[in-house]
């Protein structure tokens, strides 16, 4: 947006290829709800997008200070997006605090939007300003639109008999109300939403919209400050079809719903409220219609066992949680390995160890998922890339844990769980049906018989005549199924239930090169959240010439069976990651690879540049 | 429709061979049990047994039934889970003092308040058998065991009475060796539609043998023990001429002998299975043998409460069902373009 000379639309509109705007405020001061309804607006509008929720654990810090500021980054563009953005072109900060908080990542010439009726002295101190920055030359470099947003916001919702109070909550609507006019969004899907929303009040819905409509007017009426002009952003070129836009954790939801009626079992959800797992809970909980039973237990570890009995029964047991609650259901996880119970485990990722940063995205979970429990206790790992494709990875975990009889863990992180983007909506038609085989003949049952292909033991369901039989944590008799401390039948059950889960990766996709040739000087594997940055930064790599490319690993254990044939046609392997070094140390110890490590734990998403100075620097040690 | 083949003790007996120690109270138990379940009716398909860890916990192995020995404590848990996922399954979960009260405390606390459909078998030895001897929740303050050498400092927890206080709607006490009532327990526990707890005194001859001795010997079983029964007057001795009286305001009881003071059969408090205040005062009661420091009392057993309610299981079921009604069966392609969507040409 820096450029001063760009074409312009019939309307006088600059015409844009992408902008990046981040919303910052309070976190009592709808940052997040105004974001949202811009995406939605914005998806609508045919643009592709990426956005990236980043608040606070505490749900209304103080007012006013740099702690309770709350942030949501929205990318939309006339071309396909990939992440979020790395620095806004736009930064709209409600108060000081927002504005101290996010001011060092708008670049020079960028455009801040400011509400100045927040710039009071006490708000100033309370983000710890000493000097008003309005007044003492800190904007200077940047384009400003310097508005009294609280007083004009009360003047627009007066008619409407809110006090000064509930008017100033509006602020957030008046301020999207503007947006919408500087990017010339339709304000109608922002204003049915409000009549839905506020359905049962009203008043409260015609006040938020008048609040949004007189930001509309301002912006139509008000004379910007010079290097400040209207924008377009022409429609991006999508592949036909029907879109919506989706988060992470709604489309885990829903995968797991669909699961549920393409294996035409009913489904128990046990879950115990933690961030930033808890909204699949609340999705499934609106699905009872659907054959979903969810059951908020007392604990983490009720939360897993009680979809252990579900799995026991015959019906499809599923658990969700994020780290610490992963640490807690540990012995549980193992108990469903002993007894071969299919059982899909959604961990949403978040910063740790111990509580850590709750809100705050991370990759550290890899080793727990892959290794943490006692004893040799294999199982299956899968992570999704993006919100959309975690519906896709929620039923591919159902078809494994049934086929396979074995526990599925599904990694996401609190990046992909909140962060939406525009999906292309499947037909129900068109998703492979999941068999299910219950075992009905008696003769010659025993409850570990095995699958001889699969290595699946058969699932016999409490309530079939003449299969009657006692399985627990206790080691098995690989012929009997009878409990056994033979030191032989240890070892070989040890490695059957090895040798089950690393065959699955026959019945896996082979790895494929997301970006580039399969080939080359570099090549960059990530796995989860990543995805859009490594994949913008390898692209713009290769716009250069560079041979770099891209491997984006999505089966993480069993991990796909050309995995290391792949990856050593390479000179190099960099391995990004928001952790300390996890996959790299598993590629390493797996294939024996020299694969580099990225590591970024502060909470936040890589961005695309310092994926691309690893790159280059990678390079230069060729 | 074929008239089903009744069954018998012995189809209720898996090829498994027990393994407790000789003279455990758990044998007695568990014949009672293979013993009532053809009486009850009960079928091997539907049956389910959920256990932890412990002595107790193998009980499911010697269950020609289903059954799932799962991990330390968590059986209250695996247990809903079975039973939400096929309520029409007959659930029995059992465990011991220190599977049941101290690692699985918080699972038994909510599964009693929520009243899941199981019949919950607590075997109190207070003592932990299978890890060799350690004090258990049980156990009374002054224990010497491999962990308390100079005695326990742990005030014991009475079961009933935690299950009371946990909002139980069914809450019995039973003793191992007493077979015949222990069966009446069962068939009670088994028509009670919710959680129904029983605690059962179970002897452990090995780490803390004759630990109810106290109430459960022929020479001081009348004097101790208090078999309750709904409508009937608390009476126990030899005679039956020793009961219970509600002491003024109903805070406490004390021990009355008929004839004595001018005492007849009615200042004798009746057993009523629906008040929760008599069943606490109830569960409390204990002679001073086995519990010095409230002592002074028969030991109360048989149904202490029994006041049902709605199951959390049927109440899951219905609120599945109304939502079917209301909605409609789900359409996952509604589902998937609910909101707002838009198409590209």
């Amino acid at each position: 947006m820096d450029t001063p000379v760009r074409p312009k639309d019939a309307d006088g509109r600059e015409i844009l290829d992408s902008v990046v705007i981040r919303f910052a405020g309070d976190s009592g001061d709808g940052m997040q709800l105004a974001g949202m309804q811009f995406a939605q607006t914005t998806a609508v509008a045919g643009n592709d997008l990426a956005t990236f929720p980043d608040f606070p654990a505490e749900i209304r810090a103080p007012a006013g200070t740099t702690f309770g500021v709350s942030g949501f980054q929205i990318h939309f563009a006339s071309h396909d997006v990939l992440t979020p953005g790395d620095d806004p072109d736009v930064l709209v900060a409600m108060n000081p605090a927002a504005l101290k908080v996010n001011l060092r990542d708008l670049p020079k010439g960028g455009l801040v939007i400011l509400n100045t009726g927040a710039f009071t002295p006490g708000n100033l101190k309370k983000a710890g300003y000493t000097k008003n920055p309005l007044e003492d030359g800190t904007l200077d470099p940047y384009r400003k639109l310097e508005i009294d947003v609280s007083k004009l916001v009360i003047a627009a919702v007066e008619p409407h008999g809110l006090g000064t109070k509930d008017a100033l909550r509006a602020k957030n609507l008046w301020t999207l109300g503007l947006l919408y006019w500087l990017f010339g969004r339709d304000r109608a899907p922002t204003v049915d939403w409000l009549r839905r929303k506020f359905a049962k009040r009203p008043d409260l819905a015609e006040a938020n919209i008048a609040a949004l409509n007189a930001g509309h007017v301002y912006g139509e009426t008000a004379e910007l400050p010079t290097g400040i002009a209207s924008y377009k952003i022409l429609k991006a070129d999508l592949p036909k079809g029907h879109y919506r836009n989706i988060t992470g954790n709604e489309a885990l939801a829903w995968g797991l719903a669909a699961a549920s009626r393409l294996a035409d079992l009913p489904l128990l959800y046990g879950s115990y409220p933690i961030t930033p797992a808890s909204s699949v809970l609340h999705s499934l909980a609106g699905l009872k219609h659907y054959g979903v039973t969810t059951f908020q237990a007392e604990d983490e570890i009720a939360a897993i066992c009680s979809a252990i009995g579900a799995a026991y029964a015959g019906i499809i047991g599923v658990t969700a949680t994020s780290g610490p609650g992963m640490a807690l259901k540990g012995e549980a996880l193992g108990l469903a390995i002993m007894t071969e119970l299919p059982l899909i485990i959604l961990d949403v990722q978040r910063a740790g160890p111990s509580t850590g940063m709750p809100t705050k995205t991370e990759q550290s979970d890899l080793f727990q998922a892959v290794w943490g429990r006692n004893g040799d206790s294999p199982l299956v790992v899968l992570a999704p890339a993006k919100p959309g494709e975690c519906f896709a990875f929620a039923i591919e975990a159902v078809r494994i844990a049934l086929k396979y009889m074995t526990p599925v863990i599904v990694l996401s992180d609190g990046y992909i769980a909140n962060g939406a983007e525009p999906w292309t909506i499947p037909s129900f038609a068109d998703l492979p049906k999941i068999e299910v085989k219950f075992r009905q003949d008696p003769e010659g049952f025993q409850p570990y018989l095995r699958d001889p292909e699969t290595l699946a033991r058969n699932w016999a369901k409490p309530g079939t005549p003449g299969l009657e039989h006692r399985i627990g944590g206790i080691e098995k008799n690989f012929d009997s199924g009878h409990i056994s401390y033979d030191p032989d039948n240890h070892h070989k059950m040890t490695l059957t239930r090895a040798a089950k889960i690393q065959g699955i990766a026959n019945d896996l996709p082979e790895q494929t090169v997301d970006c580039g040739e399969d080939h080359g000087d570099l090549v960059v594997v990530g796995w989860g959240s990543t995805y859009g940055t490594l994949q913008q930064a390898v692209r713009r790599a290769r716009e250069r010439g560079l041979a770099v490319s891209h491997v984006h690993i999505r089966h993480m254990w069993p991990m796909p069976r050309n995995l290391k044939s792949l990856l050593s046609n390479f000179k190099r392997i960099l391995v990004p990651e928001l952790n300390n070094g996890q996959l790299v140390r598993i590629l390493r110890a797996e294939y024996l690879l020299p694969a580099e490590p990225l590591d970024k734990i502060s909470g936040m998403p890589f961005r695309i540049v310092e994926i691309e100075q690893a790159i280059r620097d990678a390079l230069a040690k060729n | 429709m074929d008239t089903p083949q009744k069954l018998s003790r012995k189809d209720f007996v898996s090829d498994q061979e027990v393994r407790w120690c000789p003279g455990c109270g758990d044998y007695a138990i568990l014949a009672a049990m293979q013993r009532t379940l053809p009486e009850l009716g009960a079928t091997r398909e539907n049956t389910v047994f959920v256990s932890g860890i412990g002595c107790s916990s193998r009980f499911p192995y010697y269950m020609n039934t289903y059954g799932f020995h799962t991990i330390h404590g968590r059986a209250p848990a695996v247990a809903t889970g079975v039973k939400l996922a096929n309520p029409k399954l007959d659930v029995w979960m059992v465990t011991g003092d220190g599977d049941g009260l101290s690692i699985g405390g918080n699972h038994l606390l909510h599964v009693l308040r929520r009243n899941v459909d199981l019949q919950i078998l607590l075997f109190n030895n207070r003592i932990y058998g299978l890890t060799k001897g350690q004090y258990s929740p049980t156990s009374l303050v002054g224990a010497k065991t491999p962990s308390t050498p100079m005695g326990s400092l742990d005030m014991p927890l009475n079961p009933c009475q935690f299950a009371l206080g946990a909002n139980a709607r069914f809450v019995a006490r039973g003793i191992d060796t007493s077979t015949t009532t222990l069966s009446e327990l069962f068939t009670a526990a088994y028509r009670h539609r919710g959680t129904s707890f029983v605690e059962i005194l179970q002897n452990c001859p090995v780490f803390n043998d004759g630990c109810w001795d106290g109430v459960t010997m022929r020479d001081v079983a009348a004097e101790n023990q208090l078999w309750v029964e709904h409508g009937k007057p608390l009476l126990f001795g030899k005679d039956k001429n020793r009961g219970l009286r509600l002491a003024a305001g109903a805070s406490h009881v004390e021990v009355i002998t008929i004839g004595v003071d001018g005492m007849t059969e009615a200042d004798v408090a009746v057993h009523d299975q629906t008040n929760r205040t008599l069943a606490f005062l109830l569960a409390h009661l204990a002679p001073s043998s086995t519990s010095p420091a409230e002592g002074g009392f028969p030991m109360a057993f048989g149904v202490l409460y029994c006041d049902p309610m709605p199951s959390y299981d049927a109440t899951v079921t219905t609120q599945n069902s109304d939502a079917v009604a209301k909605l409609g069966q789900g359409d996952i392609d509604k589902l998937l373009r609910s909101g707002h969507t838009w198409k590209v040409e």
